[in-house]
């Protein structure tokens, strides 16, 4: 009797997991331990590759095609998951234990009204019958506080954001009472406070049912503020199990270390996000002269609202009332200004405007009003189609938020730099190029014999620093950085800061950060501005805003980032 | 619903009006010339001179159009010198002849190449994907004119089983009371079962050559447009809700994968329908496709347009037709529309 109470509820014993492949068997998963109890909250942290995601899908026999379980065992509350018949599997899918997905939108079905789709579990798993099953399904959107759920139940996808679709992922999830959830980076992509909102949703739903969660995660901060226990793997190994109050107060495997380390948080500065062995060096002083280098007045980007809205308005009587007439402002009178070698931090949530005035700031968006002033010229005005080919464009360049989409997959990592000096530079002849394209290349860090590789050769931070070395290319004055450690490991993203502020004090330019991490711009940057739907709510220095915040936006961002206590 | 179909017809204007000049042209620049192919070989020029006149032909290109136009606002395609007849009536009467085999050809071509894809697609690898591929390579790689021979020597010289390739009926059949001109459709309304197995036995075997050749297109697309979505994420939540793999197969893979396969459908079934000239040649079919053949061959200017026309009128109502087909799968279009 004793023994059934102690017996976890998720047990998986020397669990291996084979992936064939063109260049032969891949073990992704080796040999590991994990076992999750009755009621207990456990965090499986690792950077990408660790197989903490294949593990989740093992355990629930949705392994692809190419996914094989070579050995071990996974035994759910007594029952061996492995051995299961496929129709068994079928049956403990969704009923006993169930997940949560990244990226929501994908997760459900585009084309299948929302209620439809959790009316879809709930008939399958015999928990409601045709009669009853709406009154069901509307019951649990209700639970994942949906508002307007009646409605709601009739809603495609498309019609919700992000964080809604998370929530209908949760109801589809929830929607049979499992024993289990599995959430496999239920919050990537989403805003922090958003992804506050759905971790607290998550847990007070499954604490109130009793439930186990299995967190997995990249984000040791998050792993620390909800889970119980965590396991952090590294490339197909768990190296580490302990509580969460254990494992932050004193990491045993050096691998944890080194994640803890490099995950940004309160007080630690961007030399202590690397490897400890690494000499400390003297912070840079920042040269800054005072004079203004870009200063943007008042400026404003319209967008007219969607024109389906305006025609079915003149349909029905012309009687729209002013105020959908008005175009969307999407950035709504914003000035500020970036002095000489000053990194400035744009922060904001998604929809905030911080990317459309990045965007106008680089000259490949005009703007509707308002004015860009670089160095006393006003380059506002100018039309973005003709300012790529002016000598300006040479002084503003950008490094762009996905490493991999941002470069073109047929050149190689030397074409990519040499772009923009074939473009605009002053470098001529093959060798005088391929020299500075080394030399760039040194610069970043990047080793000489990856200068002939494609984008798919090169991992996410070598891509990253061709994307830098790039932007670099001409010498720029100013360089914008839309989210550049975004889709990075944490241990990879604190080396790319650490470059980046590296560069910007040899190579004495200006940044304009532009982030939702008010963490990881408090790193780099001196001066910070903080947005919210089109306007500036905050501007001041780095450690003023983050540690005194005056607006209450501020502070709920703020509050809103998990990190390991320090 | 009918504005937005309304607005779609409004944007067809432009290319019709396209199609009409192109057509005049076309006909006008072609080598070969009306008058001296029907004076005959043995006609002198002046017999030739007044042919010319007689057509019109003598007057200057934009005279030509002008009139070509007016008639064509009163539905007068012009007749056809051939046979005398007036295009309109001809077209009208062999239309039907075409859009029931072709139509009836791409019914079986779907049945099996949908079901086809999806098991391919769900079984890739297996035999069955195999089988798929063989199908569809040997359908595309043979020449209809050789598959309809091909089947006409086994099926009627061979086996006896279905009656000569003459036409779309019996010689002992008389054609059902026209309603829509599709004569398996009009001998159902008359409730005349006979007429019905007659012309269902004629039409068979040439809807079973444009089937193989059809067959190809469609469960590629399906196949792919399948595979697609299966590894799509939404598909990985409805296996882990646990549902059957026939719902998630059915309900959540094969709708979202339907988009592409009802485009090539649209492409396959506009392109059958001018492109059946041989499978009408071997079955003596009466049909659309045949007859604007012949009239090319004889320099023979309005059914050539009138088919031209004909064409790209069936065109654009098949493209609305899939656009609506379109906002009925996938909600996000009907938005947009």
């Amino acid at each position: 009797m004793l023994d059934v109470v102690h017996q976890p509820l998720l047990d998986i014993r020397n669990l291996t997991v084979e992936f064939a492949t063109r260049r032969g068997t891949v073990t992704a998963v080796r040999h590991i331990n994990i076992s999750v109890g009755r009621g207990e909250t456990l965090g499986i942290v690792g950077e990408s590759g660790s197989g903490k995601s294949v593990t989740s899908f093992a355990v629930m026999r949705i392994l692809d095609r190419a996914g094989r379980i070579a050995d071990g065992s996974v035994t759910f509350s007594g029952i061996d998951l492995i051995a299961a018949t496929d129709r068994d599997m079928g049956d403990m899918r969704g009923r006993e234990i169930s997940m949560i997905f990244q990226n929501p939108r994908a997760a459900i079905n585009p084309i299948r009204k929302v209620g439809h789709q959790i009316e879809d579990v709930l008939l399958r798993h015999v928990q409601a019958v045709r009669s009853n099953v709406k009154e069901k399904a509307i019951d649990i959107l209700k639970q994942v506080r949906i508002a307007r759920p009646e409605e709601r139940y009739h809603a495609y996808p498309f019609e919700l954001s992000g964080g809604m679709c998370q929530r209908i992922v949760i109801a589809i999830a929830l929607a049979c009472k499992p024993q289990l959830l599995i959430a496999d980076e239920p919050t990537t992509g989403l805003d922090v406070t958003t992804q506050k909102a759905m971790m607290e949703l998550v847990i007070e739903l499954t604490h109130k049912r009793g439930m186990s969660t299995v967190l997995i995660t990249h984000d040791l901060g998050l792993a620390a503020a909800y889970c119980d226990g965590v396991v952090v793997m590294q490339q197909g190994e768990v190296v580490e199990t302990a509580s969460s109050g254990v494992i932050f107060k004193a990491p045993a495997h050096p691998y944890t270390r080194k994640l803890m380390r490099a995950t940004p948080r309160p007080g630690a500065t961007l030399r202590d996000l690397l490897e400890e062995e690494r000499p400390a060096r003297t912070p840079t002083s920042v040269q800054t002269d005072g004079s203004p280098l870009l200063k943007i007045n008042n400026l404003i980007k319209e967008y007219p609202r969607q024109r389906v809205a305006k025609s079915m308005a003149k349909l029905f009587g012309r009687n729209a009332s002013a105020a959908d007439a008005e175009p969307f402002r999407a950035v709504d009178g914003v000035s500020f200004e970036i002095k000489r070698g000053q990194s400035v931090g744009l922060v904001g949530e998604s929809g905030c405007g911080k990317s459309t005035t990045s965007m106008m700031a680089m000259r490949l968006l005009d703007p509707t009003s308002g004015s860009i002033i670089l160095d006393g010229e006003d380059i506002g005005a100018i039309p973005a189609r003709d300012f790529a080919k002016l000598p300006a464009r040479k002084r503003i360049q950008m490094v762009f938020q996905d490493p991999t989409d941002s470069l073109n997959p047929r050149f190689t990592a030397a074409r990519a730099i040499a772009d923009p000096i074939l473009r605009l530079g002053d470098v001529r002849g093959r060798d005088a190029l391929r020299a500075r394209c080394e030399e760039l290349a040194q610069l970043v860090g990047l080793p000489r014999h990856l200068l002939d590789r494609f984008p798919h050769q090169l991992s996410g931070g070598q891509k990253a620093r061709v994307g830098i070395a790039r932007a670099i290319a001409l010498h720029p004055e100013l360089v914008i950085l839309d989210e550049p450690t975004a889709a990075l490991d944490v241990s990879v993203q604190a080396i790319v800061l650490n470059l980046l502020d590296e560069l910007k004090s040899r190579l004495s330019m200006s940044y304009l950060f532009v982030s939702h991490d008010l963490h990881v711009v408090r790193l780099l940057c001196d001066h910070v501005i903080v947005m919210k739907s089109g306007r500036i709510v905050e501007k001041g220095s780095a450690r003023q805003v983050l540690e005194a915040p005056q607006d209450e936006y501020t502070r709920e961002l703020i509050a809103a980032i998990p990190h390991p206590p320090v | 619903m009918r504005s937005i179909m309304l607005k779609r017809l409004a944007t067809a204007i432009p290319s019709l009006l396209g199609v009409i000049v192109v057509s005049f042209l076309l006909t006008r620049v072609l080598p070969g010339d009306t008058a001296s192919y029907f004076a005959g070989p043995a006609a002198t020029p002046q017999a030739i001179a007044e042919i010319r006149k007689q057509l019109g032909l003598d007057k200057s290109l934009p005279e030509q159009f002008a009139r070509y136009v007016a008639d064509l606002a009163h539905g007068d395609l012009g007749n056809s010198l051939t046979t005398g007849q007036p295009v309109v009536t001809e077209i009208a009467n062999r239309l039907p002849a075409s859009g029931e085999l072709t139509l009836l050809g791409l019914l079986i071509a779907l049945s099996i190449a949908v079901p086809l894809g999806i098991l391919a697609a769900i079984r890739e690898g297996s035999w069955i994907d195999h089988l798929c591929r063989v199908i569809v390579t040997t359908g595309v790689s043979l020449p209809v004119f050789f598959t309809g021979l091909l089947l006409v020597y086994v099926f009627y010289f061979r086996l006896g089983w279905s009656p000569a390739p003459l036409g779309r009926l019996d010689v002992f059949y008389s054609a059902p009371p026209q309603v829509t001109g599709f004569y398996l459709v009009d001998a159902l309304i008359a409730r005349d079962w006979e007429t019905f197995r007659a012309a269902f036995a004629q039409l068979i075997l040439p809807a079973a050559t444009l089937a193989i050749f059809s067959l190809a297109p469609l469960a590629r697309i399906t196949r792919g447009s399948m595979l697609a979505v299966m590894g799509s994420d939404f598909v990985r939540t409805a296996r882990a809700s646990g549902l059957t793999p026939k719902t998630v197969i059915l309900t959540y893979a094969f709708r979202n994968a339907m988009l592409p396969v009802v485009t090539t459908l649209g492409m396959v079934f506009s392109f059958l329908l001018g492109a059946n000239v041989l499978v009408e040649k071997v079955f003596a079919w009466p049909g659309i496709g045949s007859y604007a053949v012949e009239a090319l061959i004889a320099s023979d200017y309005a059914p050539v347009q009138g088919f031209v026309l004909a064409m790209a009128i069936l065109y654009v109502a098949l493209n609305l037709m899939i656009d609506l087909l379109y906002g009925v799968i996938d909600p996000r279009v009907r938005l947009e529309a």
